[in-house]
């Protein structure tokens, strides 16, 4: 859409300005001024320096975390963006299907977070829990409480549970503004199935992908809540996450100026990383824009 | 551009021939061309989702002893014990209370600010509005620990502390991005024309906004409210930050519960049970309009 | 109202004060002659003006971090080494 040069649109802008600046600029400037100092309780600041952040990006913690976050991460995105396509693939086009499979599906992602924890404790525990009970019925020795392996199975499948149907909505959203024109032609000309999904249904669901891949992956990289329900970030530190270590660190501890220190980091990384998503986003509009003209 | 030549191809052959096998077609077009066993999957995902679920209500018709006793898979003496502690206990339903009210507001506020904000984002250009829009998403991006200590000072400082508007407002910082995206899809979505003829007209800015512009995109509203209520509902970290009791919401009181009186299974189930049900009325609501809000907007 | 919890130091203050300062000026430079000069650099996509002064301030914070964690505390060799970066993305970006 062309759009006209208006500086008066700022005005419409302002309450948005006001509102954001004052729950995100006054606090992240806070944090800054907490990671260059040390304090021992009742407002009482000494000038550390980059004490904190050398402190930090020497300590094997942090990068432990960051290391299991990342890999968290991973290992979410591999399954939850197939998985969601191939879902939203098979997922019924028209007929009472379609509102039933969205409510049930869209559910996980209404329940707030602790409770989502709480369902899978419960759900996984050996003694009460089906999920634990069916295991130790077919003879697998599984405890979310003392094993890794299996606290990190369970923080895994309880994040597929809870928000694979987000990749589903998005790439159905996609999908479903295919024009039937398109299934008719490549019927006609004989493509395989395959072919219908690369050169038809990947492409339409692109960008939506695009915006699924961003909003997972910055969810996950920020998962607090679930896990620390679940499994409290143990057993040991095995599922203690980025998040997980800032709240112990900040409000555990009462080590702000550590703590400060690490959410600057923490912040950094993510803001490389959304601007590198939305520049590719963005771009990737641009060129499809151009195309949208040309053909 | 590979596929656009052959998207292009495909739209070629298609208009040359129309007339072909209508049933095949519409068998395809269900299906997305998937084979017959294709409703066999979402049928599988959606018992996978709800089985979690399942367990917890099974849970909150059963006695503290039977949930503790041998597995049964339906309450062998179904109780309602559990809801009753619930609605006659202040501090329980109370919980229920305040969440509703900081959702509420925190979705008013959110959309009423996103909606003009992002209808200057959809229909000028002005000095810094890509770095302003950037910057807008990255606050949606930003993990609430990192501001949930500041956060508690910021509203000390106020004297905000366990008061409805502070978790409300706090929760603008994801909503308020989130909302001016969404509603920002949508309004691009309506030919600017429509502007221009209501300009020419007569109408007034304001007038236009509400009489013909904000009709148009009424279904954007209702999916950007969707998400505040969304978003808000299921936050905890920082609504647990802001709050001590008079607003505590119903999240941080079941946590709470579980630590002290010896972990009330029944209780916790039934508090559980009854936070998912006001999301699922939401999502009745908005049901036909969730796929393209999940895309916010743009597909 | 007191402001005392926001902890505020010298360095920090004029830290703030020289990203506003950049901003302002940034505004007034894109007042002066809008558009935001674009261009296709080395990164092989368009960038606006704005764009690289993001580019450089947010490089410039992973070189400090960099040079924190890998060679020492003195920062000022990171400094003046963000600052070459910063006129290369100006330059090249």
């Amino acid at each position: 859409m062309n759009k006209t040069w208006n500086n008066k649109a700022w005005f419409m802008v302002l309450p948005v300005l006001f509102l954001v600046a004052i729950s995100a600029i006054i606090p992240l400037m806070t944090v800054v001024n907490y990671s260059v100092q040390d304090t021992f309780g009742n407002n009482e600041f000494f000038w550390a320096g980059a004490e904190w952040f050398e402190e930090m990006l020497t300590s094997d913690r942090f990068w432990a975390a960051m290391g299991r976050n990342l890999l968290f991460s991973g290992i979410v995105l591999l399954i939850e963006i197939p998985l969601g396509i191939l879902i939203a693939l098979n997922m019924p086009k028209s007929g009472w299907g379609v509102p039933v499979c969205l409510v049930l599906m869209a559910l996980p992602l209404l329940i707030p977070w602790n409770v989502v924890g709480t369902i899978w404790q419960v759900f996984g525990r050996v003694d009460i829990g089906l999920l634990g009970y069916a295991l130790r019925e077919v003879g697998v020795d599984y405890n979310y409480v003392s094993d890794p392996f299996d606290a990190w199975v369970t923080v895994i499948v309880m994040d597929v549970w809870h928000w694979t149907s987000l990749v589903v909505l998005l790439c159905y959203a996609g999908l479903v503004s295919i024009p039937d024109a398109y299934y008719q032609a490549a019927k006609i000309d004989g493509a395989s199935r395959w072919a219908v999904f690369r050169y038809i249904q990947l492409p339409k669901m692109n960008r939506v992908l695009l915006i699924a891949v961003l909003l997972r992956f910055m969810d996950s990289f920020m998962i607090y809540t679930e896990p620390f329900v679940v499994t409290g970030g143990g057993p040991g530190n095995s599922t203690t996450f980025l998040s997980i270590d800032l709240v112990k660190m900040a409000v555990g501890q009462f080590d702000i100026g550590p703590a400060a220190a690490m959410s600057i980091i923490y912040f950094l990384i993510i803001l490389l990383l959304s601007w590198v998503f939305y520049t590719v986003m963005t771009n990737y509009d641009a060129a499809s824009d151009g195309e949208r003209r040309d053909g | 551009m590979a596929d656009l030549t052959a998207r292009d191809s495909f739209a070629g052959t298609a208009a040359a021939s129309s007339a072909s096998d209508d049933a095949t077609m519409r068998r395809m077009r269900r299906r997305g061309g998937a084979s017959r066993l294709g409703w066999l999957i979402p049928t599988l995902y959606i018992l996978f989702l709800m089985l979690p679920i399942y367990w917890l209500v099974n849970m909150s018709f059963k006695t503290n002893a039977e949930i503790l006793g041998p597995i049964t898979f339906l309450p062998a003496e179904p109780t309602l014990r559990n809801y009753a502690v619930i609605f006659t206990d202040p501090s329980w339903y109370k919980g229920y209370i305040n969440s509703i009210i900081y959702v509420v507001m925190n979705t008013v506020i959110s959309v009423a600010v996103a909606l003009p904000a992002a209808y200057a984002f959809s229909r000028y250009r002005f000095l810094g509005d890509k770095h302003l829009f950037f910057w807008l998403l990255t606050n949606r991006m930003a993990p609430p620990a990192v501001f949930a200590l500041p956060f508690f000072q910021l509203y000390s400082a106020f004297g905000l502390i366990d008061t409805h508007i502070a978790v409300a407002l706090a929760h603008c910082l994801f909503n308020v991005p989130l909302a001016v995206w969404i509603l920002e899809g949508f309004m691009s979505g309506v030919p600017k024309e429509i502007d221009e003829t209501a300009y020419i007209d007569g109408y007034s800015f304001p007038r236009f906004f509400v009489k013909i512009f904000m009709p148009l995109i009424a279904s954007g509203i209702g999916v950007a409210a969707f998400f505040c209520f969304m978003f808000s509902w299921v936050e905890l970290l920082i609504a647990r930050t802001l709050t001590t009791t008079d607003a505590k919401p119903i999240a941080a009181i079941m946590t709470r519960t579980v630590s002290a009186s010896g972990l009330d299974w029944g209780v916790l189930a039934a508090a559980g049970v009854l936070t998912i049900i006001p999301g699922a009325l939401v999502i009745w609501f908005v049901r036909n309009y969730i796929a393209k809000g999940f895309a916010l907007g743009r597909v | 109202m007191d402001l005392s919890w926001m902890a505020w130091t010298l360095p920090t203050a004029i830290f703030f004060g020289t990203i506003l300062l950049l901003l302002v000026s940034m505004a007034v430079w894109e007042y002066v002659s809008p558009g935001g000069n674009p261009r296709v650099g080395v990164l092989r996509f368009e960038t606006t003006r704005g764009d690289r002064l993001f580019v450089s301030l947010l490089g410039s914070a992973f070189i400090h971090l960099a040079w924190l964690g890998l060679v020492g505390p003195n920062l000022w060799w990171a400094l003046a080494l963000s600052v070459v970066y910063a006129i290369g993305v100006f330059r090249f970006v």
